[in-house]
C-alpha cells in the first residue's frame, strides 16, 4: 500500500484549509474567472457535504464492532 | 483481530468523508459503501504498515482510491449503469432526495477522466492540499494541479457555468431573452 511519505521537493507552506481560500487560490492559469471557479467549488462541496452530513451508517458501526469481537479474519467481505 | 481504540476512532471519524469520496467516484451509494467496507478491511489487515501519528485520513483515502482504480472501474464498465440508475436509486430513498439537485454536477463528473475526477474532488471537496492529493494519487504535485485545472474547466463547460467576464453588460439582456424564449 502506498504510504504518504513521498517527500515534496521543497517545504511549501500548506494551503489554508478554509474553503474560500481554496477557491480563491485556484484561478491563476486555469482560464476560468474567479467567480466560475468559486461556483464549481461550492457545488462540489455542497454535494460532498450532503453525504458527510449523514455521518456513520449503522452498517459500519456494526462492522467495526464485529471486527473488534475478533470475528474478522481477512478481507472476505463477499459471500 | 484486535483494534485499539485510537485506530477505531480514527477510522470511524474518516468514514463520512470516505463515503463522500466513494460516492463522488462511483456515482452510486451502495457501491460506494461496499468500497468503504473493503477499505476498512484492507486498512485493518495492513495496519502495521501505518505509522502512528501520520495522516490516517490520507492513508485511508489512498487505499480507497487504489481499490476503486483496480477493481471498481472494471466492474462499472461491465455493468455500464447509466446515471439514470443513480437517479432511480435516489428516488427510492426519500431522505436522500435532496441529492437530486446535484444531478447536473453528477452527470458532468461522470464525463471526466478518472484522474481528473479524483483530483478535483480531493482538492476541491475533501479539502486535501495539492501535496496530500498528489501522495494519495501517487503522482507529482504539478500533475495534480494541472488535472484540477483541467477538471474545473471541463466542469464549467459541461455545466454551462459561463465566464462571467465574457458576458459583461450583456448578461442581463441575455437572461431576459432566454427567459422569454421558454
Amino acid at each position: 500500500m502506498t504510504r504518504n511519505d513521498d517527500k515534496p521537493e521543497e517545504p511549501k507552506p500548506e494551503e489554508p484549509m478554509q474553503q474560500k481560500a481554496r477557491a480563491r487560490n485556484a484561478a491563476p492559469g486555469s482560464g476560468l474567472t474567479r467567480e466560475a471557479t468559486i461556483k464549481i467549488g461550492q457545488q462540489l462541496r455542497a454535494m460532498y457535504d450532503e453525504v458527510v452530513k449523514e455521518g456513520v451508517p449503522d452498517r459500519f458501526n456494526d462492522l467495526l464492532k464485529r471486527l473488534e469481537g475478533g470475528e474478522g479474519n481477512g478481507e472476505g467481505s463477499r459471500s | 483481530m484486535s483494534i485499539d481504540n485510537e485506530t477505531r476512532d480514527a477510522i470511524l471519524a474518516a468514514i463520512p468523508n470516505l463515503r463522500a469520496f466513494g460516492i463522488s467516484l462511483t456515482g452510486n451509494v451502495d457501491r460506494a459503501d461496499d468500497l468503504v467496507q473493503e477499505t476498512i478491511l484492507r486498512a485493518l489487515k495492513n495496519i502495521d504498515s501505518f505509522e502512528p501519528g501520520t495522516n490516517m485520513p490520507a492513508w485511508l483515502f489512498t487505499i480507497l482510491r487504489n481499490l476503486f482504480r483496480s477493481e471498481y472501474r472494471k466492474r462499472k464498465r461491465e455493468v455500464e449503469d447509466a446515471t439514470g440508475m443513480y437517479a432511480e436509486s435516489l428516488k427510492s430513498q426519500p431522505e436522500q432526495a435532496t441529492r437530486l439537485e446535484f444531478e447536473e454536477l453528477r452527470t458532468a463528473l461522470d464525463k471526466l477522466p478518472d484522474d481528473q475526477r479524483e483530483a478535483v474532488i480531493l482538492v476541491g471537496a475533501s479539502g486535501f492540499s495539492y501535496e496530500e492529493a498528489a501522495a494519495i494519487c501517487g503522482c507529482a504535485v504539478g500533475t495534480i494541479k494541472s488535472r484540477v485545472n483541467r477538471a474545473r474547466n471541463r466542469l464549467a463547460e459541461l455545466m454551462s457555468i459561463e465566464d462571467l467576464d465574457d458576458l459583461g453588460p450583456d448578461r442581463q439582456t441575455r437572461a431576459v431573452l432566454t427567459a422569454d424564449r421558454d
